[in-house]
């Protein structure tokens, strides 16, 4: 197939940016969106420009790394499907397609479609762990955990940190993200013992990275590629302001 | 003259690690501080390491590709983790993995290393859990078990088809705990362009700045490279598209021994290749294979869909050929098996090169529920790329390369040949011998970071004086300006093809001569022809844009371009290594059945090859490979 790309290229984080039309032809269905990118960039490099600068490194849906917009949907809009994953076989012939950048305040445009995630490293390290050192660990069975606990917490522990949630969000919220990390240790026993300062601290962390708040409209639960649901919201909010009522009494 | 000392320790091999510890010296706690490591790469091994030598207190310095150290390929690893806890009452023990993990690799791995794995494997699994991964458990609460890949007890931990992921965020997750702290200062989106020696020993590296281009030095008093393997030298393997030989290569150019490289995992079970755009290929778990069957029609040139083949026309060729094992077979023999079915004419999809792993038997069994239940997700995933059902149509697998067990040599403390420079996880050679089994890489990987570095890097500081450098020393200097005279060449060469072109012309040379069947004829050909291309790759590579700025077409240059030479080594090796074992399977040598024969009497040794420059063939120097505990024998799983 053929196509028409409205790619957005931006130099790096002070130039204004803006989108450049190219086309993408003889297009496989069985390629993914990547790899029909990467024909793109063969065609460019050839021609001795300057290929299209994305995010991406596993292609296989689980690394989180690749963060494109495809015609104005984190990821394209397949359910529980990463950019990386999804496949030519979901557009036609002469399709005209836009790619973006995600779009938040809190993850600055690096080059072209590629942005700056640091923020998420920063509001785990502010607390999305449990302080175990290597060593003088019990034996792993001491403690049994209930399989429905321990399957909600494997549901909450898949989210990658793409950041589509944020993306998608008109106001740039990280609540699902925060939440997934709050909900998979805080659920476990391993973690109940700094459940409140964890929850507390990572809020505190996120607010200061600047992400907006959250309106439960569940526009990240859509895009999320490891569906991670909003119940996982009202679980953080339900911790958080336990937490609150704890410390300030 | 280049000297390989294994550094095994003396006494019986069960407590070798137990004597060795208490051999080892100590960095006084108050020491530690003053001493700065640095650690290239952030998965299983790397994370671990810098995590836990920050926890010891040691300063720590980290260094990633990728933009978050979330993100690094060991995240992508599906089936589970192996462990001796023997929780399923099962007949297993440390010996018995010992003596699978000896055996599956064909009797090239060191005893000592191996016993040691199986021995931390305990601690690991404790030490997830305390993080909070979490495993998959019974109703009891207690942590569930799988047999996989051509395992006969039940050991393997996993938390559904993404246990590397777990995994990988628990050691993320003490890493950011250590960052927080201000023991670890974490570099992402930062490759290592070069190892700086210091009267010999490893103090330091040259790193580029993905983002701006900014080339800067580092000074330590050890430098750890936990940087992953080679796959990616195929072109296609189900590793990420930014995976790379670098780091080994360079550190091997300086000094470090390489070794074993011809000892190549090619998985069993991977989605097969669609097209010459394709960019990856995806591992479908061998998990799988504990509920599929693998068959391809009896007939060749068969073109009835899968439905319509009658259960008497189809060939189970991994269950007719090793019947005690059958589709459990270790991943070397089942993707070999698979090869020859293709080979006769009798493979499945497009260009006949797949074969089918069926569910209908487990779904008219088990019911569609348990088996969405286990595999689930990987359907899923198979559905995406395929645009297949597989619930209702067998899928189409295809071996691919997935995992290397060669690697840089290490010794027991697992220090290169390079003083001061360490090696952990795949990059290494030590654990796996000629063939890795399934649940493995996880293990070694985390235990080399959390149990096994902590205590013999220490060793390493208290028995030597040589002191941390300033980056204003002048080797520093001069290991910078090779760099940047590195990248201005690659900039200045403005040829007419891209690098993904020729990486693709390297990758289909070495996996059509040095792939799954290897012969004398195909390495001396590939020992020729890549020369060749080497020499192409540096006069018509285009290389847009500048060295200063982010520059995905550079950084894919300068890994192509270590590929490039390391390809070289690769069927080198292959070629030297006159017997089949493992991954490694020379055509001239099997038995009348078409299995690997292997050489033990000229053979039963480490190749560990050393750089010799430019223009001279490498050297290779032979480590024994000394059995106490286990009788050699031939590897049989029928």
């Amino acid at each position: 197939m053929n196509l028409t790309l409205k790619v957005w290229r931006q130099r790096d984080a002070q130039d204004e940016g803006h989108f450049v039309t190219y086309p993408a032809h003889d297009i496989s269905e069985d390629m993914s969106f990547l790899e029909m990118l990467d024909v793109v960039n063969e065609g460019l490099i050839t021609k001795g420009e300057e290929p299209i600068a994305f995010d991406s490194d596993c292609r296989e849906g689980i690394c989180g790394t690749c963060s494109l917009v495809i015609n104005g949907r984190a990821h394209g809009g397949q359910r529980a499907t990463t950019a990386c994953q999804l496949h030519m076989r979901h557009f036609s012939d002469g399709q005209t397609i836009t790619i973006e950048p995600w779009r938040a305040r809190p993850f600055p445009v690096v080059r072209d479609l590629i942005v700056d995630r640091g923020a998420f490293d920063r509001v785990i390290q502010s607390g999305g762990y449990i302080s175990a050192s290597t060593g003088g660990t019990p034996d792993a069975n001491t403690l049994p955990v209930g399989k429905p606990t321990a399957d909600m917490a494997m549901d909450a522990a898949q989210c990658i940190g793409c950041g589509a949630c944020v993306a998608a969000c008109k106001n740039a919220s990280a609540m699902l993200f925060v939440a997934a990390k709050v909900s998979h240790l805080g659920m476990l026993p391993q973690g109940a013992v700094e459940k409140d300062a964890r929850v507390l601290s990572m809020v505190r962390a996120m607010d200061e990275e600047g992400f907006g708040n959250c309106t439960v409209t569940g526009a990240c639960e859509a895009v999320c590629p490891k569906e991670i649901g909003l119940d996982f919201i009202s679980r953080l909010n339900r911790d958080y302001l336990s937490a609150v009522a704890k410390s300030t009494c | 003259m280049m000297k390989l000392d294994s550094n095994i320790p003396s006494g019986p091999l069960a407590s070798k690690w137990e004597r060795h510890k208490f051999d080892l010296k100590l960095v006084n706690p108050a020491n530690k501080r003053k001493f700065e490591i640095i650690v290239v790469g952030s998965g299983l091994a790397g994370a671990s390491a810098a995590a836990t030598l920050a926890e010891l207190g040691y300063k720590v310095s980290c260094f990633c590709y990728q933009d978050s150290p979330r993100r690094a390929h060991s995240i992508a690893a599906q089936g589970g983790i192996n462990a001796a806890k023997n929780y399923q009452n099962d007949g297993d023990s440390v010996h018995r993995l010992f003596y699978d993990t000896i055996k599956g690799g064909d009797f090239r791995a060191r005893e000592a290393n191996v016993h040691r794995l199986a021995e931390v494997s305990r601690n690991i699994i404790d030490q997830c859990v305390a993080q909070g991964v979490p495993f998959a458990r019974e109703y009891s609460g207690y942590l569930a078990n799988r047999s996989f890949g051509g395992a006969q007890v039940s050991r393997t931990f996993y938390a559904r088809g993404q246990t590397g992921q777990q995994l990988l965020l628990g050691a993320y997750q003490a890493l950011s705990r250590q960052i927080s702290l201000g023991n670890v200062r974490m570099f992402p989106r930062t490759e290592l362009q070069d190892l700086v020696l210091v009267d010999g020993h490893a103090k330091g590296v040259v790193m580029r700045n993905l983002v701006n281009g900014e080339i800067s030095s580092h000074a330590g008093d050890a430098v750890i490279l936990a940087t992953g393997g080679y796959s990616p030298v195929f072109y296609l393997s189900t590793n990420a598209v930014g995976c790379n030989v670098t780091a080994a290569w360079r550190a091997h150019k300086r000094g470090a021994a390489f070794a074993n490289p011809c000892y190549t995992q090619i998985h069993p079970t991977c989605i097969p290749v669609s097209g010459d755009h394709q960019s990856k290929l995806t591992l479908m778990s061998e998990s799988l294979r504990n509920d599929g069957r693998v068959w391809v029609p009896g007939k060749k040139d068969d073109s009835r869909r899968p439905g319509e083949v009658p259960e008497s026309e189809r060939d189970y060729f991994l269950e007719r050929k090793y019947p005690s094992f059958g589709n459990l077979a270790p991943r070397d023999i089942a993707s070999r098996a698979a090869k020859e079915v293709c080979d006769d004419g009798r493979g499945v999809g497009p260009g006949g090169l797949g074969v089918f792993l069926d569910f209908a038997d487990s779904i008219n069994r088990l019911g569609e529920g348990a088996v969405r239940e286990r595999y689930g997700n990987l359907f899923d995933m198979y559905q995406r790329i395929t645009g297949e059902n597989a619930y209702t149509q067998p899928m189409r697998i295809f071996p691919a390369p997935h995992y290397t067990m060669g690697g840089l040599w290490v010794d027991y403390n697992l220090m290169s040949s390079i003083p001061g420079l360490f090696v952990l996880g795949e990059a290494n050679f030590s654990d796996h011998g000629a063939n890795r089994l399934g649940a493995s890489a996880l293990m070694q990987g985390l235990a080399d970071g959390y149990f096994v570095i902590p205590y013999t890097i220490g060793h390493y500081f208290a028995s030597h004086s040589q002191k941390r450098p300033s980056v204003s020393h002048d080797a520093f200097k001069g290991v910078e300006a090779e760099v940047h005279a590195k990248i201005e060449k690659l900039l200045s060469v403005k040829g007419k093809r891209t690098t993904r072109s020729m990486h693709w012309e390297l990758g289909r040379l070495v996996w059509e001569k040095c792939g799954m069947a290897r012969h004398k004829e195909g390495l001396e050909e590939a020992i020729q022809r890549i020369p060749e291309l080497r020499e192409a790759f540096w006069n018509e590579v285009s290389v847009p844009g500048g060295a200063n700025e982010l520059n995905v077409s550079l950084e894919q240059a300068s890994r192509v371009a270590d590929f490039m030479e390391f390809g070289e080594l690769l069927c080198r090796d292959a070629l030297k290594r006159e017997e089949s074992c493992g991954g490694h399977f020379r055509t001239e040598h099997q038995t009348e059945d078409g299995e690997a024969l292997r050489n033990d009497r000229d053979f039963s040794h480490v190749s560990a090859w050393e750089y010799q420059g430019k223009d001279s063939p490498p050297k290779m120097h032979k480590e024994s490979l000394h059995y106490e505990e286990v009788k050699m024998t031939q590897r049989s799983y029928k």
